[in-house]
């Protein structure tokens, strides 16, 4: 019986025999194993971005928009009829518990002027709260604090868009533009947040307080004490659920609310929002990764094929070797080994390709890059697997010719 | 159990299925051959003298009758104890030499040694003992193509040796090669028996049979004659013209 280390040097001494041969041969595994991992490495950075992109909207965040009007059975657009007011978003900070901090807001478009510049953007009447709820901070500046939202100053923070836009060489701090014809003065820039999983810039926005807005920018729309939205911030991912009940249940006693009527408001929860967009991804990658396998069968036929016609080359040799005492089990080896050493080589080049190809790809994309260890692994136990699969017949063949019939052969 | 002979064959039969037809490879043969013998197998195509060195050689089975070699009964013996038989017990020596055309002369020595399990170190010391013996100790990094017909067939005779058999068994060892070459082989295995190797060739060549001590003769399966060679001596240089 020959040794582990005599087989692995007959093998490898067999491949080289025909370098080209079997660098062609791998090449079908390379393609299949690079083709895998690429393709698993592309779909786990779509979902790393979207879990990025999700959680920079904020962590743990609801929220609460109007529902539809319906009025005598007609039912209007979501967002129709301004449900939701100031006295709701402070019940909520104080009667539902563990909640983080919550920021009613008021949303609007304008155009803003600055210095001969000009910029249609989206301007969003705010709470200094508004920052704790959506996980956002000031790059530079200040934020605008309660008694300038009391007051409805005519200030505002903007965002990283909106600056570089309007303000491409000069810091905005300090600078005065025109808002809907008022004239306010920009008193802080926003972090850069980037896009949104939606695919919005979230940077191409304005905050000023939420009686200017409400006063100045939204003009008569709704009743004065109306907001178009209400950020919940919940204590932790844990309780998230709860709070999102506790709100809902809350907001139905104080809008008078019976049994089984439809609700005049929604509350959205963004984490669910972001499962599903995840379990999208997951199919879709799962469905990449499966063509991508098929070219792996593929590759493993080859190996199936060049293994039969070395077999059928090497009848004599096989014949010889079996005259010299080697047993049938010493020719499976050795043939399947040849296999799995062609197929394992193939998967370790093939990783290193997908890898490559995976970087080119997500860098092209903008996706982040990764090729974890995890299918760094799989892809090597499945180009074994592949070598064993589809090695095993043309070795069992080899084991089985009889020795007379293939020492006779020329 | 030393006065027991190395061949013990009693009413060997093989029977093959041709067709609807039946031919009888071996019809009954019976002969013993003791250690240290040197006797050569001779008869026409057909005559049954391959049949009989494959079952020897443990390529085939009988298909009845009874073999017993060194102790061994091959009737009784599967096909991995077939292989063990093969490996340790008999030293094949072919016509075409069958040496591994990628492997060195050392290296193609060193193949039954492989499948016996011996350890590297002591099977390249083995190997290139072996190749010193048959003359070819300046060749031991050469390939097969490298080599003469005659020097081939000394790696095949060394490659057969390697295991240190019972028997050698040699199938038209000489069919390849000239007279002169042929004369170096025959040479080869009379010095190969004085030390002790018992070998027996088959051969359909009278010449090459008269260089051994016997001659059993076949035909249609059976032996016709069995009988020592008159007046045997070493062979002398030119005797095979």
């Amino acid at each position: 019986m020959m040794t582990p280390r005599d087989l692995f040097a007959t093998a490898a001494r067999a491949l080289r025999i025909n370098p080209l041969r079997s660098a062609l041969t791998a090449l079908g595994v390379i393609i299949g194993v690079a083709s895998v991992v690429a393709m698993v490495a592309l779909g786990q950075g779509a979902q790393k971005q979207i879990q990025a992109s999700i959680s920079s909207l904020g962590s743990n965040l609801l929220i609460i928009v109007p529902g539809s009007a319906n009025q005598g059975g007609v039912r209007g657009a979501p967002g129709s009829f301004n449900s939701l007011t100031l006295a709701d978003a402070e019940a909520i900070e104080r009667e539902v518990a563990g909640v983080a901090a919550v920021a009613p807001s008021q949303r609007g478009s304008a155009q803003i002027v600055a210095q001969g510049a000009n910029w249609n953007t989206r301007i969003e009447g705010v709470t200094p709260s508004y920052l704790a709820a959506r996980d956002w901070g000031v790059a530079s500046g200040r934020f605008f604090d309660d008694r300038e939202t009391r007051q409805a100053r005519k200030v505002a923070v903007i965002g990283a868009t909106v600056a570089r836009e309007l303000f491409p060489n000069s810091d905005p701090v300090g600078e005065r533009v025109r808002i809907s014809g008022g004239a306010y003065e920009i008193i802080g820039v926003l972090d850069a947040k980037g896009q949104s999983g939606f695919g919005q810039d979230q940077d191409d926005i304005v905050l000023a307080p939420l009686q200017t807005v409400k006063r100045r920018v939204s003009g008569r729309q709704g009743r004065a004490n109306t907001v178009s939205q209400i950020s919940v911030k919940a204590e932790s991912e844990d309780i998230l659920a709860q709070v999102q009940e506790d709100a809902a249940t809350l907001l139905r006693q104080r809008h008078r609310i019976g049994e089984g009527d439809t609700d005049d408001f929604t509350v959205q929860n963004l984490s669910s929002i972001a499962e599903t967009m995840q379990q999208t991804t997951q199919v879709f990658t799962g469905l990449l990764a499966g063509i991508a396998a098929v070219s792996l069968l593929v590759g493993g036929i080859g190996i199936m094929n060049i293994m039969l016609v070395s077999v059928t080359e090497r009848t004599r040799e096989i014949g010889l070797r079996k005259a010299l005492g080697a047993r049938k089990a010493d020719i499976l080896r050795q043939f399947g080994l040849e296999a799995i050493v062609l197929s394992l080589a193939g998967g370790f080049v093939g990783l290193i390709v997908g890898a490559l190809a995976a970087w080119g790809i997500t860098s092209a994309m903008g996706l982040p890059l990764t090729v974890g260890l995890m299918s760094a692994a799989v892809a090597l136990v499945f180009s074994a697997f592949v070598g064993v699969a589809f090695g095993s017949f043309p070795a069992w063949r080899a084991a089985q010719l009889d020795p007379i019939e293939a020492l006779r052969r020329e | 159990m030393s006065a027991a002979p190395l061949i013990e064959a009693r009413d060997l039969v093989k029977t093959y299925i041709m067709g609807d037809e039946e031919v009888h490879a071996l019809a009954g043969v019976t002969f013993t051959i003791p250690h240290g013998g040197y006797a050569a197998v001779i008869g026409p195509s057909g005559s049954g003298k391959s049949t009989l060195m494959n079952i020897i050689g443990g390529l085939d089975t009988p298909g009845g009758g009874a073999l017993v070699i060194n102790g061994a009964d091959l009737g009784a013996l599967d096909d991995a104890g077939l292989a063990g038989f093969r490996n340790r017990t008999i030293g094949f020596v072919f016509q075409s030499f069958n040496l591994l055309p990628r492997l060195t002369a050392l290296e193609n020595v060193e193949l039954p040694m492989m499948y016996a399990g011996v350890a590297p170190a002591e099977r390249r010391l083995r190997a290139g003992a072996l190749l010193d013996r048959v003359g070819l100790g300046q060749r031991k990094t050469h390939r097969p193509t490298q080599l003469s017909g005659g020097q081939q067939q000394r790696v095949a005779i060394a490659r057969a040796l390697a295991c240190r058999p019972a028997l050698l068994l040699a199938d038209e060892p000489t069919g390849a090669l000239d007279t002169a070459t042929t004369e170096e082989i025959l040479r080869l295995f009379a010095d190969l028996n004085a030390e002790g190797v018992t070998i027996l060739i088959v051969t359909h060549e009278m010449d090459v049979a008269r260089a051994t001590h016997r001659i059993i003769e076949m035909r249609d399966g059976r032996i016709v004659a069995d009988n020592p060679v008159p007046h045997h001596r070493a062979v002398p240089q030119g005797a095979l013209t």
